[in-house]
């Protein structure tokens, strides 16, 4: 007797299990794959591994082969990886300061405006990253509107290289994720008690201040969970810095691919992959922490403000 | 006399935001526009505008490789987006009543595919089905992308669930129905707009997906924003803009759908 | 010639909730009840003491880690819920939000597989007789609470249970609503003669509403019994505080010295104990009159409406009394009173 037969309609806890196995086979199981990959050797013609345990693909991220056969520290890789965190952190901070005003902006909007607006914010998430991506490339290309504009303008006499840079990469990198840091801090911003802001206006505080002192620290884990979809995706980005970087922005995504495409060395793309990963998971406990200090809104709740 | 908070005082504006808000907003969309306007270009260099056309569109739309491509995307949507709905459906059913530990691995399985970086996923996939023997191909994309269609499926889903009163059910079981009959008659239909607006962004999101389809295509295989990243590769025609603008509307018009179903019944 | 069996009979049911903080709390503690055909009862006590979960156990939504239920004679209380002739008002209401009225009156037939025409005579009767006849084909969303209640009511009398349960189903309605409700439902239970057993914790509605009235102490049962039985001679300290006002002052065990009051005339006592703990005085059998040397002190009169609330210092103690006072309020703080009770009106309780 007991518990058992309570709350009636609540659900069947079996109705998950076809579910997760399935996640498990189809999301957990080509982790492992990659991390046992890692630790095989390269196969002869590339495809595929050699099932011959070898830590090789490893040392290659930090040590190469001269042309006059000389093994030695290769910064390459490390550079990649390097830069990738920059350009990383450069997206973070351009859609924080991009999106901390327009989330409160729509937050304090009457609530049917509310609705509409943030609809409105959504709508470019849900359209393919191809073509968002793509559209850049047409925006900056030399014969693009905003050169054209500019050169026919006078303003200058030949057309500004914006392709192919990490300018380039940058915005393709923004454009990409700002509704991934717009909607989870709308999420906190529309929870936001305004009669908090209201009773530090009525104290004397200015504008500035509530802004500072009330409305920021309450929304941080909205800004938090931004961050996490935000720094983590972009950077494993592929598209912005394939499409619009050129040559000379290549980031870990790009080396990835290649290692499965062109270069044909699948260990050592797994163990890139597996470097993505422990940077991951590292980017995921260091936000938990900060998470953990202010008042834990689950990764749940951000994730239904996408809808 | 103090004014009422909501009611148009200065209090709940901050300075400078309606402006950074309009600006952002011309950010987020004059990009595709772009793309849009230019689809009806009738330059051949694909960023001089010249003339109004729709002859890009017609070409697109009659070329046998993107017929092709299309037919391969929308088959491997629908297929993807109805097992992914059915794994929802079961998720949503079950979640509340793991334990703790099980509920937090269930949500870290779920919601994964959203923070690990896609390449990663392409490319695991890509070795697992090597390793395992999955030929690749549409069904190998299709497999993949039920597994990451299914959190987009899940949470209009599970905002639907957790807004029914639970004294609903209890009631039902009071007035003779028994689990099964709970289910069907008043679980289910209640579940139905979350179901549809689930759909619907599932539907959207393996239409769209690129990465994934891309490591996994075979011959004979590609996908619509496969082919037009070929098309990007290759050379910037016309006919890209014209594809893209098509790809955009289907996004638009489903999760407006969507939208305007969530916010029906509520 | 055997006597037809109670309505219900709750047997030593115990039921415990683990806390989170690592104990636990038995929501019914031991309880046993007898309810009689045909009655209506009144589960009354203030939250957390068992009365909903008490409800719940009978419905079926819970099951007691301890004891039986017995329906007409039937054990039930391992019967699942949708198997038991008993139906349920919720305090929510619980419509079904996407059935029509009628669809929602007829589910519970249809559960029994009753057939169509059957069904739809049932739905008019069961309308009328909560009076919304005209409303079948609304939705609950387009209905105002008042209506929804109603049409939860006859949701559950549709099947014509054994036992209708109904879980403070007048808590959201406003004042005017909710004394016209119990008329109501009080008229229903006798033309329908079902067994009511309704739960609530506002000690006027159990009184106006009930038959007979269990009074729930943390888990227990502290007294049953007639509403004005309940009311005129509570059995502890806890029913004295709990319905209606009380003074409740301590004394010793045969009642001889009673805390402030001192020791009083055996008349002013109504029962006799040698067990007693407290005697308990209700505010409107005080009496006073001024006098300079009397032993009260009057610290706070309080006008509320056709009554007048007095407080008087006794010896230390303060003393609620009651007085009914159309005009002027007689009392002025500080006055000298001496103050006595009506006769038989202190109860001795033994706890």
């Amino acid at each position: 007797m007991g518990n058992a037969r309570d709350r009636v309609g609540r659900g069947n806890a079996w109705a998950t299990m076809p579910g997760l196995l399935y996640l498990s086979l189809l999301v957990l199981a080509p982790l492992l794959v990659i991390v046992v990959y890692s630790f095989l050797s390269r196969a002869k013609l590339g495809v595929g591994v050699k099932w011959e345990f070898s830590t090789q693909a490893y040392a290659d991220l930090f040590f190469s082969e001269s042309l006059s056969g000389v093994r030695g520290f290769d910064p390459t890789y490390l550079q990649i990886i390097l830069n990738s965190f920059w350009f990383a952190l450069v997206t973070l901070i351009v859609t924080l300061v991009l999106a901390v005003p327009i989330a409160l902006w729509i937050a304090t909007r009457p609530p049917r405006w509310r609705t509409l607006l943030i609809f409105l914010v959504t709508i470019p998430f849900w359209t393919s990253l191809l073509i968002r991506t793509y559209a850049f490339l047409i925006i900056l290309n030399d014969n693009g509107p905003i050169n054209s504009t500019l050169v026919g303008s006078g303003f200058i006499d030949q057309a500004l290289p914006l392709l192919y840079t990490p300018f380039a990469t940058v915005m393709g990198l923004v454009y990409a994720f700002l509704p991934f840091m717009i909607l989870p801090i709308y999420a906190s911003a529309e929870r936001f008690d305004f009669r908090l802001a209201e009773a530090a206006y009525d104290l004397g505080a200015a504008k500035i201040t509530v802004l500072r002192r009330i409305v920021l620290p309450s929304i941080r884990p909205g800004i938090i969970a931004g961050a996490l979809l935000v720094f983590i995706p972009a950077l494993g980005s592929f598209l912005a810095p394939e499409l619009l970087g050129g040559g000379k922005t290549t980031m870990i995504a790009n080396v990835i691919a290649s290692q499965f495409g062109a270069s044909r060395n699948w260990p050592f793309g797994a163990a890139l992959s597996v470097m993505l990963l422990v940077i991951t998971l590292l980017v995921l406990l260091f936000l938990a922490h900060l998470a953990r200090r202010t008042n834990k809104s689950g990764l749940e709740s951000n994730m239904e403000a996408l809808i | 006399m103090r004014k009422q908070s909501g009611t148009g005082t200065g209090l709940k504006n901050f300075p400078l935001f309606a402006t950074m808000s309009v600006m952002v907003f011309l950010f987020l969309y004059i990009p595709l526009l772009v793309v849009v306007g230019y689809s009806f270009n009738s330059n051949r260099v694909v960023t001089v505008w010249e003339g109004f056309t729709l002859d890009w569109y017609v070409e697109v739309l009659g070329n046998d490789d993107i017929q092709r491509a299309l037919f391969n995307s929308l088959r491997v949507a629908v297929v993807a987006t109805f097992f992914s709905v059915l794994i929802a459906l079961g998720l949503a059913i079950g979640l509340q009543r793991l334990a703790r530990a099980g509920s937090t691995f269930a949500w870290a399985l779920i919601g994964s595919p959203l923070i690990i970086p896609e390449i990663v996923f392409a490319i695991g996939t890509l070795a697992l089905f090597v390793q395992v023997g999955v030929p690749l191909g549409l069904t190998g994309i299709t497999l993949a992308h039920i597994a990451f269609c299914t959190p987009f499926a899940l949470l209009p889903l599970r905002a639907r669930l957790r807004s029914i009163d639970i004294a609903v059910y209890e009631s039902a079981a009071d007035l003779g129905a028994n689990e099964w009959r709970i289910f069907r008659r008043i679980t289910l239909p209640l579940l139905a707009p979350g179901v549809m607006a689930g759909a619907l962004l599932a539907f959207i999101i393996s239409l769209d997906d690129f990465i994934v389809s891309y490591f996994l295509s075979g011959p004979g295989a590609t996908t619509l924003p496969v082919y037009i990243f070929g098309m990007i590769r290759n050379a910037i025609t016309p006919g890209v803009n014209a594809l893209s603008t098509l790809l955009l509307l289907a996004s638009i018009v489903f999760v407006s759908i969507s939208y305007v179903i969530t916010r029906r019944k509520r | 010639m055997s006597k037809a069996p109670n309505a219900l009979e709750v047997r030593n049911v115990t039921r415990i909730f683990p806390t989170p903080e690592g104990t636990e709390v038995r929501a019914l503690d031991d309880v046993s009840l007898d309810i009689i055909e045909g009655s209506f009862t009144v589960l009354l006590g203030p939250s957390g003491c068992g009365k909903t979960t008490l409800l719940r156990c009978i419905a079926g939504l819970e099951s007691p880690d301890h004891g039986e239920i017995f329906l007409r004679g039937v054990r039930i209380d391992e019967q699942p819920v949708w198997q038991r002739r008993v139906n349920t008002v919720f305090q929510s209401y619980a419509l079904f939000p996407h059935m029509t009225v009628e669809e929602n009156i007829a589910f519970g037939l249809q559960m029994d597989k009753v057939d169509k025409a059957t069904i739809k005579a049932k739905v008019s009767e069961t309308l009328s007789m909560v009076h919304l006849d005209g409303l079948e084909k609304r939705r609950p969303a387009q209905l105002s609470g008042g209506q929804q209640q109603r049409v939860a009511l006859a949701r559950a009398l549709a099947k014509q249970p054994d036992v209708l349960l109904l879980d403070e189903p007048l808590s959201a309605l406003d004042l005017k609503l909710r004394r016209g409700m119990q008329l109501e439902l009080k008229r229903l239970q006798r033309e329908t003669n079902i067994t009511f057993v309704l739960v609530t914790h506002d000690q006027e509605e159990a009184m106006a509403m009930g038959d007979t009235v269990a009074v729930f102490d943390s888990g227990r049962i502290a007294q049953i019994g007639e509403p004005r039985d309940v009311y005129v001679a509570p059995a502890t300290r806890f029913v004295a505080d709990f319905i209606g006002e009380a003074n409740v002052l301590a004394c010793d065990p045969e009642g001889r010295n009673i805390e402030g009051l001192g020791a009083v005339p055996p008349e002013w006592i109504v029962n006799t104990s040698t067990a007693a703990k407290y005697a308990a005085v209700r505010p409107e059998a005080m009496r006073f009159t001024k006098d300079d040397t009397g032993a009260g002190t009057i610290t706070d009169v309080t006008f509320i409406g056709g009554d007048v609330n007095v407080t008087v210092d006794l010896g230390g103690q303060p003393l609620r009394a009651r007085v009914a006072q159309l005009n002027e309020i007689p009392f002025r703080i500080g006055e000298r009173v001496s103050v006595s009770c009506e006769p038989g009106s202190i109860r001795l309780l033994e706890s």
